[in-house]
């Protein structure tokens, strides 16, 4: 077996046994087991996609170059890290309740979802990308070409095949596990697991290159420094400007790269693993970096002169004849560049398919995107397509630029390309005041400074810019030469472009901002932006609901009414099962939002708010906000009048009421002095009658005169006892009356009752059963009035009682909190029906036999409430009962 | 034969001196004190004049007045309604229900006389 065909079956079988990580991965995840799938320290090794075979093998040989400064490439990132707190902590947080699902997306998002800013980053991305990926190809066909280099050579043909192959490969496994999951914002967990792992191949590969040729080759640690020190690196001296430029430009990198931002924003799964990574990552970048220098020194002693240092990690093994260790650093260097393009593909295509292929798409469709599967459907097309678009396109650049020198430092040009988003970026996340034309401007003139000073010049001079524009300047002005700008020359290719784009971008980005004004929507974001820490919680998962949905939160809110607003669109989020508080703005809940918004504002105004936050419509946000805030006051207006009219309807029927009340006083007043008159007439009629008879008739008899006067005296007598009572009962229904509050006991009062009332006028004396004994209680209370509810009580016992012996029983009993007197007959009782006006005023229960006015008991019930108890009428039991209550208070009182 | 009065009446004072007055002038009187069957008494006993009470017990003046009213035979039966509520409605109830004549308690004997007569001899 041939070492090449050797290479490639542990290449494949490297391959397979990433496909299998990743297949187990997103099983595990499938399965919610996603705990340490999901830990600080997977994160943490993901985010070593930063370091591909560029840094793998180019390490060494920009050590060997050019010193150390190959260490800028790792500083950069180790400051961004370090300093998470204050921006990659916020970067996350937004991504995370933006939705971010690239590093364009964050710019069109924080820029009031712009599609010309994202189309525009995209493609500053791919233009910037595409060379990167060649490099990776070019990096692993290369290291097969020095294996293959020891057993026969390889012919360019092979190269390229293999090459093509390659790229067929990654992109196959990139569409497998980075477009399984429908949904694109779900974490690619598969993806993650397999760079994790070839994360820790690349670090094992190259500290074992380092610990063999420090321990192996050079024979220990001091036998190694002696010979750094031996080597030219004492003599190399570090240029501040470039190490400052270098610095700035990874560290921008590790930001606005794609692939990183894939990783470090969109496959973030916890804000908290920020902490762990941020020094287990620069302890990663500081390990993968502690054999560069012993490892270029032995290199360059060991290696013929002329040999290209960029492959010293390889050669350096082979040439001592470390096949085995060769072979892992191969798999360290397989490794940089497959995980790179996987992840710089998947980054790319969702970019691709999101702001270039998903628009025009919907473009061309006539109907619009009205089904939200074939939406889908197509996305996914889309982002597969996009994948393989991407790689093929690295392929072709790296046929086209044939391997050859220029590929070297497209890895800084690179950088430098993607730099220029770092302004717009930076600013939008910490600068209200940015605006989208800002960010254009920015844009556009860092891209095209870029372009021009580095990027097209890095094809070579003559491939695609003339001689002429190279030596001359454009249109033959020596201060628009691409590598010396108004005339400052004798810079460093790479720091001149990054000075002047970066300078042009940064004073275009700032002036155009300040001189614009932004749209609502760009002001609603860059609020959410700035202030994401205000405006959201720590949401350690993707709740929450996407920025479309919070638009159309904030449309309806001013329509609707907050509290109106938000329980609409909690029904619906609890209706699509969502854990957040905002629903997904599926066609189901715009439907819904809509009719809702068009029961305030119109059908059609309504399907244009909608229509302007969800697709793109004619009308601008402006517009709809202005209609919105007047239908909101003409809303609050009606809301007021409808408060006024129920103001006035409540006072209408508290009058309708209180009117009742007095005509109901009124009818009780009519109905008592009806009856007044009544009582006091008839004993009147009588009086004057008999009068008149004795006055005019002659021939009387005694008899018939002193009869005839009796009635008038009697008469005189009920119309004065009529007045008296109906006096008391004034006076005691007022509460004008004072309490006379003595002691005595009960039985003092009821012996007096019982001797004014138990023999009525007739001489028939009332037969009253008492128990003295339990009547000895000391009252203290107003006897007086007490007696005479007793004689009334009695008298109406003597009166009405129907036996035929009559007889009364008088009981008292004693319980924690009050005194029981019972006044019970041997009488029929008073009949049901009659019960419940017997303590009316007026109120007689038989005819005119006892001449009463009907006031006694009125009365009495008056005195018992002053006197704070009570008389009742006891129903069910044997003849009449009344039951006086006297509260135990005034007994104990008088103790 | 003198003519008979019907005095329906409750307050026995009343019934006693309302008796002599016009036993006195050389009437018949009769004295019934419930409501109730007050409208079976003056069909049985059919009298000349009937003074009626307003307020008795088991059935108001003015519901026996209405009765009475509704049969033919009484249709023109004179009738003198006594009251002791002394307001302007309550002559005003007494004159719908059909009475000939109505006073208020307390009323001078002459004028009791003198009205009885007056309806008798109508």
């Amino acid at each position: 077996m041939s070492t090449l065909n050797l290479l490639v079956a542990v290449c494949t079988a490297y391959v397979f046994f990433l496909f299998f990580v990743a297949f187990v991965a997103d099983r595990l995840a499938l399965q919610g087991k996603k705990a340490w799938l999901r830990s600080p320290l997977i994160y943490t090794l993901s985010l070593s996609i930063y370091c591909t075979a560029w840094t793998f093998y180019g390490a060494v040989g920009s050590a060997a170059r050019n010193g150390f400064e190959y260490l800028t490439i790792y500083l950069g990132p180790t400051l961004v890290m370090i300093s998470w707190w204050w921006l990659l902590r916020k970067l996350i947080r937004i991504g995370r309740t933006q939705k971010i699902t690239s590093i364009a997306d964050l710019i069109s998002s924080r820029y009031g979802k712009s599609s010309l800013l994202a189309a525009g980053v995209t493609i500053l991305a791919v233009i910037g990308t595409t060379p990167y990926i060649a490099l990776q190809l070019q990096s692993v066909t290369l290291s097969f070409s020095v294996f293959a280099g020891q057993s026969g050579g390889i012919d360019p043909q092979d190269k390229a095949g293999l090459a093509l192959w390659l790229s067929l490969g990654l992109a196959v496994f990139t569409v497998l596990f980075g477009t399984r999951n429908l949904d694109a914002k779900e974490r690619h967990d598969g993806v993650v697991m397999a760079i994790a792992v070839e994360a820790v191949v690349k670090l094992v590969a190259l500290l074992s290159v380092g610990i063999f040729v420090v321990w192996g080759v050079s024979g220990g640690l001091t036998e190694a420094l002696a010979r750094i020190d031996a080597s030219e690196f004492g003599e190399w001296h570090t240029d501040r400007g470039r190490w400052a430029g270098l610095i700035f430009l990874s560290a921008a990198a590790f930001l606005c790269l794609p692939r990183t931002f894939q990783v470090l924003v969109v496959e973030n799964d916890d804000e908290s693993h920020l902490r762990t990574a941020s020094w287990a990552f620069p302890l990663y970048l500081c390990l993968i970096s502690l054999f560069v220098v012993p490892i270029a020194v032995v290199g360059l002693d060991v290696m013929p002169e002329g040999s290209n240092p960029d492959l010293f990690v390889l050669t350096v093994p082979l040439a001592l004849g470390e096949n085995g260790l060769a072979m892992l650093s191969f798999l360290g260097g397989f490794s940089s560049a497959t995980s790179m393009v996987i992840v710089a593909a998947i980054a790319l295509s969702t970019m691709v398919s999101n702001h270039i292929v998903m628009p025009i798409w919907l473009q061309l469709r006539p109907s619009g995107a009205s089904v939200s599967g074939d939406v889908r459907n197509a996305v996914l097309m889309a982002r597969r397509i996009s994948i393989v678009g991407v790689v093929m396109l690295g392929y072709l650049y790296y046929r086209m630029s044939s391997g050859g020198e220029a590929l070297a430092s497209i890895g800084l040009v690179a950088f430098c390309g993607l730099a220029q988003v770092l302004p717009a970026f930076i600013g939008g996340m910490f600068w209200r005041g940015a605006t989208r034309l800002g960010a254009i401007a920015g844009l556009t003139a860092g891209f095209a400074i870029w372009l021009y000073t580095l990027y097209l010049p890095s094809f070579g001079v003559g491939t695609i810019l003339p001689v002429s524009i190279v030596e001359n300047g454009l249109f033959g002005l020596v201060w628009l030469k691409p590598d010396a700008l108004f005339g400052i020359s004798g810079m460093d290719q790479l720091m001149h472009a990054l000075l002047w784009s970066m300078v042009f971008n940064v004073v275009s980005f700032v002036a155009v901002s300040l001189v614009t004004f932004p749209s609502p929507l760009e002001r609603l974001q860059a609020a959410q932006f700035v202030n994401i820490f205000d405006h959201s919680t720590n949401a350690h998962s993707w709740s929450g609901g996407t920025a479309q949905t919070e638009d159309l939160m904030v449309m309806a809110q001013r329509i609707l009414g907050s509290g109106e607003a938000q329980a609409l669109f909690m029904r619906h989020a609890r209706r699509q099962g969502a854990r957040g508080n905002l629903p997904a703005p599926t066609p189901d809940f715009l439907e819904a939002l809509e009719r809702e918004l068009g029961s305030s504002v119109g059908a059609a105004t309504a399907h244009a708010m909608v229509g302007q936050i969800t697709g793109g419509m004619a009308i601008s946000v402006e517009d709809l906000m202005a209609v919105a805030d007047e239908t909101a006051q003409m809303l609050e207006y009606s809301a007021r009048l409808k408060e006024q009219s129920e103001e006035l309807s409540r006072t209408a029927l508290e009058l309708r009421n209180a009117n009742q009340k007095l005509t109901r006083l009124s009818i009780q007043k009519d109905a008592f002095l009806s009856q007044i008159s009544h009582e006091l007439r008839t004993p009147m009629t009588s009086i004057r009658a008999f009068s008149e008879i004795l006055r005019d008739t002659d021939q009387m008899t005694p008899d018939e005169q002193s009869r005839y006067a009796s009635i008038i005296h009697d008469e005189a007598q009920r119309l004065t006892r009529l007045l008296d009572d109906l006096l008391d009962l004034s006076v005691v229904e007022n509460g004008q009356v004072n309490l006379n509050l003595r002691e005595g006991t009960l039985r003092d009062a009821l012996d007096r009752a019982v001797s004014s009332a138990a023999i009525g006028e007739d001489g028939v004396r009332l037969e009253i059963e008492r128990t003295p004994a339990k009547e000895d209680i000391l009252l203290h209370t107003d006897l007086d009035r007490l007696s005479q509810v007793f004689i009334n009580l009695i008298a109406n016992a003597r009166k009405y009682c129907d036996a035929k012996s009559p007889r009364l029983v008088i009981r008292v009993m004693q319980d924690a909190d009050r005194v029981v007197v019972d006044f019970q007959d041997n009488g029929s009782g008073i009949a049901p029906e009659a019960v419940d006006m017997i303590f009316e005023k007026f109120a007689r229960v038989s005819d005119q036999k006892a001449g009463g006015a009907g006031l006694g008991l009125a009365i009495c019930r008056q005195v018992m409430t002053r006197l704070g108890g009570s008389v009742d009428y006891v129903p069910a039991a044997r003849g009449a009962t009344f039951r006086v209550v006297l509260p135990y208070r005034t007994a104990l009182a008088a103790q | 034969m003198s003519k008979q009065v019907l005095l329906i009446e409750d307050e026995p004072n009343i019934i006693e001196a309302i008796s002599f007055i016009l036993s006195r002038d050389g009437w018949s009187v009769k004295t019934h004190s419930n409501g109730a069957d007050a409208v079976d008494i003056v069909k049985e006993r059919k009298p000349d004049v009937v003074i009626l009470d307003v307020m008795l017990p088991g059935k108001s003046g003015y519901d026996i007045l209405r009765e009475l009213r509704e049969d033919p035979e009484n249709r023109g039966l004179p009738v003198l309604m006594l009251t002791a509520r002394g307001q302007t409605k309550d002559r005003e109830i007494a004159e719908r229900a059909g009475c000939d004549a109505f006073m208020t308690k307390p009323f001078s004997n002459a004028d009791v006389l003198e009205t009885v007569r007056a309806l008798a001899a109508k």
